[in-house]
């Protein structure tokens, strides 16, 4: 078996399995490079749920951090409100950021394209003020977690970071086994052929709007399992930190740096992205603040200039370029 | 030729963003025919073509297909009553192989074995299209891609199959076979309506034709009548 389809059969669970046994060699600790590792999980999570619908579907939302914002307050309202484990407020709040995406969703899918990504920009505005005043879910302010007691019932950890790192893996593992189902199935062909071409797919028979719906709904079910461990990793969640355009755009930008719509794409961005964000915010804050935000958006502009594809664009650009001659050449002389 | 009635179009008017487009068309299809569908470009053909595939509704008329009622049914649900359009340009997709094209025609089936046995089928109409079933759709020849857009639009296996605008971007040699093809599928019991705007070519196909002109049929007739007429043939044909 070559090396290739060995890759494309056994990568992602050898991947998995290499992944799983960093904390058993010692690998994952309390220090900062763990919570690198960590960071890099959860957003390559992330920007795999916003995949599905951005990149499979080509629907460009800016609206994510909301299915996020719900995640992250489901599992902060149990803890804060509700005093008790996190796990019944991850369930709803992931099962509320569904509904909410389905019900946001079915006007702006009557946009198309650019007007679609507009209209989702507004609904994070909305969302954010909504939450900036309701007092329930403690208004501006937020919500901020008591001390509680380590271990996997709470699915908080105050030093050791194993725990976390075992629990974003899960959510890694979750939402890229998902995606690669999906893209494997039926519904995936179908989820391209609307990005491909909306009434083409519908003068076949596909029902487009159902089609982005599901996905959609699926998306932000996703995404809020990713807000919900973020909110117990830090402990507090606010509208600003989970609810506005800022976190948006990190679901949106790691994606397309790293290849839209592929699979492997958003696990490229996050492994590009975050380390330079989290150790040029390390390292070079004496600099002033916003000096990390000053890098990702010079690399952003390069890449979208240079290589729209994203780092597996890069990677692939020149095989796929050369396949492409070849079966024109080969189109060509069968014509003949 | 004149079986029972299959498509009938009566009297619909409809627009783009309330400009009028089409005032108040009417034709009909019965089964086991070829009707062309006529006209310059901007005359109202691929309009009245997406309005009856369901794309857009009409405004006011109706369109009944196989004894129902189709004026406002959704596109997607009007595939699966056996009426199957392939739309102008042919607008494959253009990143999936020519298979995965086929298979998405067959959206509404479920059944692995149909599926396999449509294609099949497909595949004996357009040879071509199985030597280059594992092809990139957009790395084929234009003739190829029309061919694998109508062999698509026949995977749904409708009852009529509605053609828009075939030969768009073809060379005259390529176009007739590719008309040659339609005569092909009538003869499998398909029933088919085409958009031309070559007007000789389409006519020398089809059983009827309908002439339509700034959103309005001007003539109809059978083909030989319609190649005869001079009004036709000076406006058209430019003789």
């Amino acid at each position: 078996m070559d090396i290739r389809k060995f890759l494309s059969k056994y990568g992602w669970p050898l991947l998995l399995a290499a992944l799983a046994a960093l904390p058993l060699v010692g690998l994952v600790g309390p220090g900062f490079s763990s919570h690198v590792l960590i960071t890099i999980l959860l957003t390559a999570a992330m920007a795999q749920a916003w995949n599905l619908i951005g990149g499979y579907g080509g629907q460009v939302s800016f609206g994510h951090s909301v299915f996020f914002g719900i995640g992250a307050y489901g599992a902060a309202f149990a803890v804060c409100v509700g005093k008790t484990t996190p796990w019944p407020g991850v369930i709803v709040g992931a099962l509320l950021a569904a509904v909410t995406a389905v019900i946001v969703s079915y006007p702006c899918f009557k946009l198309k394209g650019h007007y679609f990504a507009i209209a989702t920009f507004a609904v994070v505005e909305i969302f954010n003020r909504v939450f900036m005043i309701w007092d329930w879910v403690g208004g501006a302010v937020g919500l901020d977690y008591t001390i509680l007691e380590d271990g996997w019932r709470n699915f908080t950890w105050s030093v050791d970071k194993r725990g976390y790192y075992l629990g974003a893996l899960a959510l890694f593992a979750l939402v890229f086994t998902v995606t690669r189902v999906i893209e494997r199935s039926r519904f995936g062909y179908y989820l391209r052929a609307v990005r491909e071409g909306q009434e083409t797919a519908e003068s076949l028979g596909v029902n487009s709007t159902g089609v982005k719906l599901t996905a959609m709904a699926l998306s932000a079910f996703l995404a809020a399992l990713c807000g919900a461990f973020f909110a117990q990793y830090n402990f507090r969640v606010d509208p600003p930190m989970v609810m506005s355009l800022d976190m948006s755009m990190k679901f949106v930008l790691v994606a397309i740096l790293g290849g839209i719509g592929t699979f492997w794409g958003p696990l490229l961005g996050a492994l590009v992205l975050i380390p330079l964000q989290e150790y040029s915010r390390a390292y070079l804050a004496k600099l002033g603040s916003g000096v990390d935000l000053i890098i990702f958006g010079l690399i952003i502009i390069l890449m979208m200039v240079y290589q729209p594809g994203g780092i597996l664009g890069i990677l692939t650009g020149t095989k796929a370029r050369k396949a492409r001659l070849r079966a024109r050449l080969a189109a060509e002389g069968g014509a003949k | 030729m004149s079986g029972e009635l299959l498509l009938e179009v009566k009297d619909i008017h409809c627009g783009y963003d309330g400009v009028p487009v089409i005032h108040g068309v009417s034709l009909e299809v019965r089964s086991g025919e070829i009707v062309a569908l006529i006209g310059a470009n901007g005359a109202g053909k691929s309009t009245t073509m997406r309005t009856i595939a369901g794309l857009m509704h009409a405004a006011s008329g109706t369109i009944a297909f196989d004894g129902a009622d189709i004026t406002k049914v959704p596109a997607y649900s009007i595939v699966a009553r056996g009426l199957a359009y392939v739309p102008e340009a042919r607008r494959l997709f253009s990143k999936l192989s020519v298979r995965q094209n086929l298979e998405m025609g067959a959206f509404t089936v479920k059944d692995r074995g149909e599926v396999a046995a449509r294609l099949d089928r497909a595949f004996r109409l357009f040879p071509v299209l199985k030597d280059r079933a594992g092809q990139i759709a957009e790395t084929m020849s234009g003739g190829e891609q029309q061919m694998c857009a109508i062999a698509r639009g026949l995977m749904s296996n409708p009852k009529l199959i509605m053609l828009d605008e075939l030969s768009l971007g073809l060379q005259p040699s390529i176009v007739e076979k590719v008309l040659e093809t339609v005569v092909e599928i009538r003869k499998q019991g398909i029933t088919v309506l085409l958009v031309e705007q070559l007007v000789q070519e389409a006519l020398e196909i089809a059983d009827r034709g309908y002439v339509i002109q700034t959103g309005a049929i001007v003539h109809q007739g059978t083909a030989a009548e319609l190649l005869a007429s001079p009004e036709v043939r000076k406006a058209y044909m430019g003789m």
